[in-house]
């Protein structure tokens, strides 16, 4: 540090680094820790500091026999053991976890064998596929789980009833309000995360590897069994390992699909506590405490996956690489086409058919034919409704403003990281990558608990109150991108300006900044887009004035307008439509110049 | 009877003409080199030798067998050809030790644990990888990995050795040394080499003939030694070695540089009957193979001249062209600005509009 800053104790370098650690403590620390302080703390006569008092004094066996008498003792009291006693805490813990391996079991088979299609047979129009496979990423799953309950639900599902009617059924084909309901849906929107890791493994990897294997006398079902499986699997297992993560904690589909027959998960249970006691502090600090399972559950997946990526990935990428085999498919290829076409119109067309089809009609329930289907409801929700103009007002400004904030909070703190030689930045790190694996409820409840007065600023049904919690949620997003642009930045580049004559911030001004626009543009998409379909955070912290896009969707859905809901839905797909389409020549044409 | 045959074969990438009516017959126990420029073609026909490409047109049989055929429309896969290869990225597979990997072949071929036992044994013995046979590939040196590579290739026995650039993403010194082992590899297995490279030293140290390939035509099939002497056309000249080529156009008094000011003395110049062509030429010249001569009637100015310690070497301004000698240390020269006298000793002409 002194090497830059000469004599001077307190220089530029010194100010971005106080102010990147205060920006990450203030939006990302503190609220985190408060969920795990009030969880286990406050309140009852259980806490921490009598155990590791215990512990202390008389060593390992006191402590557990302290632990459990407090537990047992305070059991009445409003505290960990009386929230995880209670059946409804355990089922929802038993429901995200059945969920979510159900989930990652499904959308890792369903994203490798894709995968593989796309990459290593002759199947035809690869690219169009390939492209198509990763729309679920820009489609939120809330919204797909909307359109599948109209079309599956078991009375008013337009498939259930057109089968009971065609064929005299008693009952219905399917019941989407069910485990393998929700499970179904989950697949069809998280498996791209798969997907895109193993298309991204098979490409890279040297063809040679199995090249050697086909000269040694395997054919290609022995090549699969014994090479490119083993070598993919660590990228296999990381995307499924991104997939339980984020279903253990993923709000939508279950609040949608789940509520009917009683299906809650950690998410879920948690908005409905709070929800249905309209925040007061007892449902909050339960919420605490099943946020806690939730961060713990988090926190293994994340040790999991690191250990898989620090000792199981091979290095199998290779400089000279001639195109990989193709496995010709010959008679298979044209049925192998028609189940990828029918899965992208089964997951991705239907369902967006459906929700632009009955955000068109006068009343849920009616067939689609010319006379019941007009665009009265979305001009009335464009136009007309005070609720969905807020919505999408409010959605907007936020995700343009949260993305701003954080675009230039993002390149300050990974310039600290890549750049500077300090100590603890490896904590600045971690504060700024903890929310990728807290979930989302878990950031809106620590907000919600930082912000609400108790330490002297009330955010509290203010538009605000979502706004930093969007910052807190996003901060990873914006630290990735800028990372990566920082480290194309060779270290000569700033000292030969530093040598030119420039100041520490001359050089950032001049050379740094101007470098690394394209990340920093970057950033500021990768949350703007993500934040105008944003329902988890928003849904625990809007107020009746302070609904964004998603919860404005939610909520109509949940008060029965679901052809307002519908309406809503399809206008806020144009939107991130129209935002990816523009996003994509904009970076397109960067990587072109 | 040559033990691999390839007659007339062909491929086409697109547009692009990889290889080109190509033929070429290698014998039992020899070692075959195909060099060229990258993109070239060498490692496409390699890789239809492998049965990684099929092929546009030709066939290829390795002694009574056929491999490829267009017009037969026969095409055997590579596992069903008994080859043995060697890639350039050495492709050792993480996952399996470095003994799992060797055995990888044979555990194909459901030969006995005893017989696999002792073929891995031998191999790894053959390669000096006994002592590693148990660890992991990742903890074993470029040198080392290209040894695995080497035993695993060995392991089936094969008639031939496919060898891809095997030594290219080793460090120089090392390079030397695992050429020689591979060497006395084949003596000690008697399998036959074909080998890719782009290095002609490579090619020329190991080799008992190479092809030498540019845009997937063969230019010449010859030993290395006649192909370093006897060069079939400008750009064998020019791919091997250091090489001059001086540009000369027919003028009034003979053969003169193209603006006029150099003129070729008619004893130095080019064979009747290429000269009766009365078309441009290239002089083609070795830079060690001219010598400064007083009385030469070919004159130059000497524009840079370099110590580069065995040999000091010269750049001469001849009309409007650069010629470059290379002269032992010990022997006389002239100085920087001085105008000397050149005598070539073993000139090769070309014919300026041939065909590359």
């Amino acid at each position: 540090m002194n090497t830059i800053g000469g004599k001077r104790r307190f220089g530029a370098a010194e100010i971005i680094l106080l102010l990147s650690i205060a920006v990450l403590v203030v939006v990302v620390a503190v609220p985190v820790l408060l969920i795990l302080v009030n969880a286990f703390f406050s309140g009852g006569s259980l806490t921490l500091a009598d155990v590791s008092a215990a512990f202390r004094n008389r060593g390992a066996w006191a402590a557990a026999a302290t632990f459990f008498r407090l537990a047992v003792t305070s059991f009445n009291g409003h505290d960990v053991f009386k929230v995880l006693g209670e059946s409804d805490t355990y089922e929802a813990l038993l429901n995200s976890l059945f969920i979510a391996s159900g989930t990652t079991v499904g959308s890792t088979v369903v994203g490798t064998f894709f995968a593989w299609l796309v990459t290593r047979t002759d199947i035809p129009y690869k690219q169009l596929m390939k492209g198509m496979f990763l729309v679920p990423f820009m489609l939120p799953s809330f919204i797909g789980a909307m359109a599948w309950k109209m079309l599956l639900s078991p009375r008013a599902g337009y498939i259930n009833r057109f089968f009971m009617d065609v064929f005299n059924l008693d009952g219905p084909v399917f019941n989407i309000y069910s485990y393998y309901g929700i499970i179904l849906v989950e697949v069809m929107y998280l498996f791209p995360f798969v997907f895109i890791q193993v298309c991204g493994a098979l490409e890279r990897m040297d063809p040679t590897l199995e090249e050697s294997a086909r000269i040694s006398g395997a054919g290609l079902f022995t090549i699969t069994r014994k090479i490119t499986i083993p070598l993919v699997l660590p990228s296999i297992l990381s995307g499924a390992l991104l997939i339980m993560l984020y279903s253990m904690a993923h709000f939508g589909t279950v609040a949608v699909l789940g509520i009917e027959n009683g299906i809650f998960n950690i998410p879920t249970l948690i908005y409905q506590r709070i929800h249905e006691s309209a925040g007061n502090f007892a449902s909050i600090r339960t919420g605490t405490v099943l946020a806690s399972v939730l961060v713990t559950a988090a926190a293994v997946i994340i040790w999991l996956q690191n250990r898989i990526q620090g000792r199981g990935r091979y290095q199998i990428i290779a400089g000279k690489s001639f195109r990989p085999m193709e496995l010709k498919l010959r008679g298979l290829r044209y049925p192998l086409l028609v189940v990828c076409l029918a899965y992208i119109g089964f997951t991705i067309i239907l369902p967006t058919v459906v929700i632009f089809l009955v955000g068109g009609l006068r009343t849920y329930g009616l067939s689609f034919t010319m006379e019941n289907l007009s665009l009265d409801n979305y001009k009335f929700i464009l136009f007309d409704y005070q609720v969905t103009r807020d919505a999408i007002w409010n959605s907007v400004v936020l995700g343009f403003g949260a993305a701003l904030v954080t675009m230039f909070a993002g390149v300050m703190i990974s310039y600290v990281i890549v750049k500077m030689r300090v100590r603890g930045k490896g904590l600045l790190e971690f504060l700024g990558m903890l929310p990728f694996s807290v979930p989302g409820s878990v950031i809106a409840l620590g907000v919600i608990l930082a912000w609400s007065g108790k330490y002297g600023v009330n955010l509290y049904n203010t538009v605000w109150i979502i706004f930093v919690a969007y910052i807190a949620r996003y901060m990873a997003f914006s630290l990735k991108a800028n990372s990566a642009a920082l480290e194309q930045i060779h270290d000569s580049l700033v000292e030969a300006a530093r040598a030119s004559g420039a100041t520490t911030w001359q050089a950032l001004r001049d050379i740094v900044l101007p470098l690394v626009r394209p990340g920093m543009i970057a950033a500021f998409f990768l949350i703007f887009l993500p934040s105008l379909r944003e329902l988890t955070v928003s849904i625990m912290l809007y107020a009746p004035t302070t609904r964004t896009i998603g919860v404005a969707i939610y909520t109509l859905n949940e008060d029965g307008e679901t052809v307002m809901s519908a309406a809503m839905a399809g206008v806020a797909l144009v939107i991130i439509v129209i935002g990816q389409i523009f996003i994509n020549r904009i970076t397109r044409k960067r990587s072109g110049s | 009877m040559s033990h691999v045959r390839l007659a007339n074969v062909t491929k086409r990438f697109g547009q692009v003409i990889a290889v080109n009516r190509l033929n070429l017959e290698v014998e039992r126990g020899e070692c075959f080199s195909m060099l060229g420029p990258s993109g070239c073609g060498k490692t496409t026909t390699l890789r239809m030798l492998a049965g990684f490409e099929d092929l546009d047109g030709g066939e290829i049989r390795v002694g009574d067998r056929l491999l490829s055929s267009r017009s037969g429309n026969f095409y055997l896969p590579p596992e069903k050809r008994d080859f043995g290869m060697v890639f350039q990225a050495f492709a050792i597979w993480p996952h399996l030790s470095v003994y799992e990997n060797v055995a990888f072949p044979l555990r194909l071929r459901k030969l006995p644990a005893s017989e696999i036992e002792r073929r891995v044994g031998d191999a790894l013995a053959s390669t000096n990888l006994l002592a590693e046979a148990k660890g992991g590939p990742a903890d074993l040196s470029g040198g080392g990995k290209q040894r695995v590579a080497l035993a695993r290739a060995l392991a089936i026995n094969p008639d031939v050795m496919l060898l891809d650039e095997p030594l290219s993403s080793l460090d120089p010194h090392l390079r030397e040394e695992m050429r020689f082992e591979i060497k006395d590899l084949q003596k000690k297995y008697g399998f036959s080499i074909i080998y890719v490279t782009h290095d002609q030293a490579e090619a020329m140290a190991l080799s008992d003939r190479i092809l030498v390939m540019n845009f997937g035509v063969s230019q010449q099939i010859d030993t290395p030694l006649r192909v370093y002497n006897n060069p079939a056309n400008k750009f064998v000249f020019g791919f091997i070695g250091l090489s001059n080529f001086l540009r000369l156009v027919p003028g009034a008094e003979g053969l003169c540089t193209p603006d006029g000011s150099t003129i070729m003395p008619r004893d130095m110049g080019p064979p009747e009957g290429l000269l009766r062509l009365k078309a441009p030429l290239f002089l083609a010249s070795r830079p060690s193979e001219i010598d400064f001569d007083a009385v030469s009637g070919l004159r130059g100015l000497v524009t840079r001249k370099a110590f580069l310690g065995e040999i000091v070497d010269y750049q001469v301004r001849v009309g409007d062209q650069d010629v470059r000698v290379q002269k032992g240390r010990r022997s006389p020269g002239p100085e920087v600005g001085e105008v000397c006298g050149l005598c070539f000793r073993l000139p090769h002409w070309y014919p300026v509009d041939e065909p590359v």
